[in-house]
Parts: C-alpha cells; structure tokens; sequence
C-alpha cells in the first residue's frame, strides 16, 4: 500500500468513527444509570427481585456479547415470521409488528439495547462491590449520629463509593471501547467492519492496523480522562 | 435524676447468651466505667442501649423516655418518633473512630448539627470551632481523617458527639484503637469531661482511669453484672473472688 493509499484508509475510516463513537457514547450513559438500578434490584429485601436480577446478571456475564447482539437485532423479525407462520395473534405480537425492523435507526437501536443490557449487569457487580466495601461501622456512626437512611446514603456512603468503583469502571469503559468493534457482527457500519472491507479491496492487513490504532487512541483518551477523575478524588485515603 | 435506668437487660445472640439480666442506673453528672474480660458482652450492652443492637428483653428508660420494655416476654420499643428523640440524648465513641474519610473534620463535626437537627451553617461552625478548640484540635478544621494520628481522630470522633449536645455519651474502649503514647491525650479530654459533668460511661480496660475518673464501676463477667460499686471499694477491697482475680492479671 502506498501512502496514498493509507491516507485513504484513514480518511474513510474517520468518516465511520462517528458511528463507533455514537454507539460507545451511548452505552456508556445509558449503561450506568440502568447498573445503578440494577445494583437497587439485586439488593432488594424482595427475594424473587433478588433472584431475578441474579439470573440475569449471571445470563449476561456469561454469555458472549457478540450473541447477545445477534439475538436482540434478529429477535422481532423472528418473533414475527414465526407468529405469521403459525398464524398466532395477540397484543404482544401487535406490539412488535409496530417496530419497523427495515428503519435505518433500528440497527443502531438494536445494538444500543444490547450494548447496555450487557454493561449494566457489570456495572451492577461494580457498583454492588463498591457499596458493599464500605465498612459497617459508616452506617452505624451516621445512625448514631440521627441521620436518616437516605441522609446516609446520599451524603456518607455514595460519595465514597464513587471513589472506591472509579478503577473498575475504568477498566470496563476501556473494554467497552474495543467491544464497540462486536457491532460489525450485524454489518453494522463502524470502523472494525469498514476496515475489514478494505483489507480486502487492498488484500492488505494495513486497514487493520490504522483500525488498531483509532482504537488505542480513544483508549488513551479514556485512560487520562479517569487518571483525572481519581485525582479529582484523592483528596482523601 | 437518672439520665439512663437498665432493668432486666437480656441479649442473645441465636444461642448464645451474651447479656442476662443487667440492671443499673446512670444519674445525671456520674462517670460509670464498666470493666470485665474480653468477650464478657460490654460491647454488647453499650450496643444495645445505643439501639445498634436490638436487645430482647428487660427495660431501657432515657431521660425519662422508654425506649424498650417487655411485655409477655416479648421486648417492645417505642415508637418511631420517640426513638428518634432517644437518638439525639446520647452519643456513643467508637473503638475505631468511624470518622467519614471523605470529609474534612470540620464537615464531621457540623454533619449532624446541619442536617439531622437543621441549624445554619454558621451556628454549626461557631460551635464546633468551639469543640475543636476544648479538644486541642483548632488548627486541624480543614484537615482530612486520614491526615492525623489515631488520638487525634478519636478527638475528632468525640467532638463529633458531643455537636449535638447528647444527655449521655458512650465511650466503647476509646483507646484500645491507639498506640499507648496516644491513650493519655483521650483520658485527658475525657477526664476534663468529666470535671464539666458530662454523664458518662465508658467501657475501658484502662483500670489506673477507670479508678480515678468513675463515680461508679461496673464488673461484668460471663454476661452478668457480677460486682459494682464506689472504684476505691472495687478496685482496693473487692470481695468478690471473679473482681480480684481479673483485677490481679492487671496489677501484676
Ligand atoms: N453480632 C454478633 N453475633 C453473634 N455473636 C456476637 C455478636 N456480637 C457479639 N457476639 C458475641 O457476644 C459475646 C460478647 O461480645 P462483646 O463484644 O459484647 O464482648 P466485650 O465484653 O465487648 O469483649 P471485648 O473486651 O473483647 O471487646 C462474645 O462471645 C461475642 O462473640
Ligand atoms: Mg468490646
């Protein structure tokens, strides 16, 4: 490959990073408040929540990523070709009948839904950890002192758990950058999968490598970004 | 007046009995000291008076308010609303501090004051500059726990407590946390309580201070009281075979 070539590579990859940076973008806000609620879910004084949560969680931890995002992208238009098959109809088929599965926006939400039911169940067990970490006598000075459970929550134990779950939740965002490449499993137009086309069109391993390092960069961009958020908190041990 | 009156107090931890039957009252400006062997159920006791623990049977009364009695055999506690106000009467030192690491010690102090009991923020201050001063600890508002030593934390610790003006403070073996060269600064700020009336009771293995700063000591053992009384009489003149052979293991 000439320089031209890799110029060319570069440009039409950054054209496509967009779409790598949409998906990561948006699982990364969407995932960690729905891992908030589910670390709420799986401490629930209410068993069957409880366990729910459980199986959950140990579904999405155990199971590939890259079948979960196949699953969830062909589980409507499945769902549906089976229900005409059969000839089944009820409200819940109704329901999905009004997703229009062809939509350009469906892909990308497919992927989203996929994305963050993983990561919230990891977040959850970071979360979950971070809470359970902090030492009983925290809750019991707070009681004595007449606070009330939300006051303590808020103002003693949240704070410090923020600071206790910032390594993990660095290590998962850092996952989650190169997870992002999963999508291409759909076809869906980020940058692994555009680089993997033009490897092909230059029967060349160079596209990967440019891809490579898109990817490194961005998670060299994380890496700082959390050096200064768990700076931010080193006011104190 | 009695500030705290125990009637019957008993404990049990699945099958263990940890209290049986404890009984004592603490008046208004007294200094009790309870003493008694590793795993005897001081903790226990000061726990369940400070409702960290729920204690299942007998009586507990402070400053004439009931928090708990027994009614066919089952411990009933007041409701909601008074416990609360239970709450805010006494205020309990811990072994370990449990100072709140992510806030300075002024913001230790002045956390309860600003929002369990809703004073402004420069009532608070004013008077936890105040405490910080009586504890010798002035020049360290803006430090953070992890920054002082273990007897300055634990003066920290009592400051917090006394913020808001409890009716009886707990000590539960405030010095065992420290290094020996640290232990004197606590008894020291604890004696000059004392000389101010606050009503106390410390759980201490600290016999020379229980002697000189108790009103009243208290040997517990196997989960019963086994011998109270005036210190110069428990300490210099027990009858009591269980008192003198613990007292011995400290005096050789
Ligand atoms: N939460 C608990 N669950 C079960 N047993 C407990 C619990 N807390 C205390 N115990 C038991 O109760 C007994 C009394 O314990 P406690 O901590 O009150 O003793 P202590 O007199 O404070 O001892 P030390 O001087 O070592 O602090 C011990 O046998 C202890 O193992
Ligand atoms: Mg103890």
């Amino acid at each position: 490959m000439s320089i031209d070539d890799i110029k060319n590579v570069a440009e039409i990859l950054l054209e496509y990073l967009p779409n790598t940076l949409k998906l990561f973008a948006w699982t990364l806000v969407l995932s960690v408040p729905v891992g908030v609620i589910v670390t709420f879910l799986k401490r629930c004084k209410f068993k069957p929540i409880s366990w729910l949560t459980n199986l959950y969680i140990l579904i999405m931890r155990g199971t590939p990523l890259m079948l979960q995002i196949i699953a969830v992208y062909y589980a409507v238009p499945m769902l549906l070709a089976g229900a005409k098959r059969s000839g089944t109809e009820n409200w819940f088929y109704t329901l999905l009948g009004k997703i229009n599965t062809r939509d350009e926006s469906y892909m990308f939400i497919a992927l989203v839904v996929a994305f963050v039911l993983n990561y919230a169940a990891y977040f959850a067990e970071i979360f979950r950890g971070g809470i359970e970490s902090i030492p009983v006598g925290q809750y019991e000075a707070a009681s004595m002192l007449g606070m009330k459970k939300r006051q303590v929550f808020f103002r003693i134990i949240l704070p410090q758990v923020v600071k206790r779950v910032i390594p993990a939740t660095s290590n998962e965002v850092i996952v989650l950058v190169k997870d992002t490449s999963l999508a291409n499993v759909i076809a869906f137009a980020e940058i692994t999968l555009k680089s993997k086309q033009m490897m092909n069109t230059y029967s060349s391993i160079i596209p990967l490598f440019i891809a490579g390092l898109f990817y490194f960069v961005m998670n060299a961009v994380v890496t700082v970004a959390f050096a200064f958020i768990e700076k931010k908190f080193n006011y104190y041990k | 007046m009695a500030i705290l009156e125990v009637k019957n107090l008993s404990k049990t931890f699945g099958d263990l009995k940890v209290l049986k039957d404890i009984s004592f009252d603490v008046n208004q400006g007294e200094v009790v000291a309870i003493i008694g062997p590793s795993g005897s159920g001081k903790s226990t006791l000061l726990r369940c008076i400070t409702m960290l623990e729920r204690a299942d049977g007998g009586e507990i009364n402070v400053c004439g308010m009931n928090m708990m009695k027994t009614e066919k055999d089952k411990a009933v506690f007041a409701p909601k609303k008074i416990l609360r106000q239970i709450r805010l009467k006494i205020g309990l030192v811990f072994q370990n501090f449990n100072l709140f690491p992510h806030m300075s010690v002024m913001q230790n102090v002045i956390e309860a004051p600003t929002h369990v009991l809703k004073q402004t923020k420069k009532e608070a201050r004013a008077n936890a500059e105040k405490l910080l001063l009586k504890m010798g600890l002035q020049e360290k508002a803006k430090s953070y726990p992890c920054e002082l030593s273990g007897g300055q934390q634990q003066r920290v610790s009592i400051a917090r407590a006394l913020a808001l003006s409890p009716e009886i403070l707990f000590f539960d073996e405030p010095t065992s946390a420290l290094d020996p060269e640290l232990t004197g600064e606590i008894l020291k700020v604890i004696k000059e309580l004392a000389k101010e009336k606050m009503t106390m009771v410390i759980v201490t293995h600290e016999m020379a201070f229980a002697r000189e700063v108790a009103n009243h000591v208290i040997f517990m053992d196997g989960g019963y009281i086994v011998e109270e009384g005036h210190p110069e009489e428990l300490f210099g003149n027990s009858k009591n075979e269980r008192t003198k052979q613990f007292l011995q293991r400290y005096n050789s």
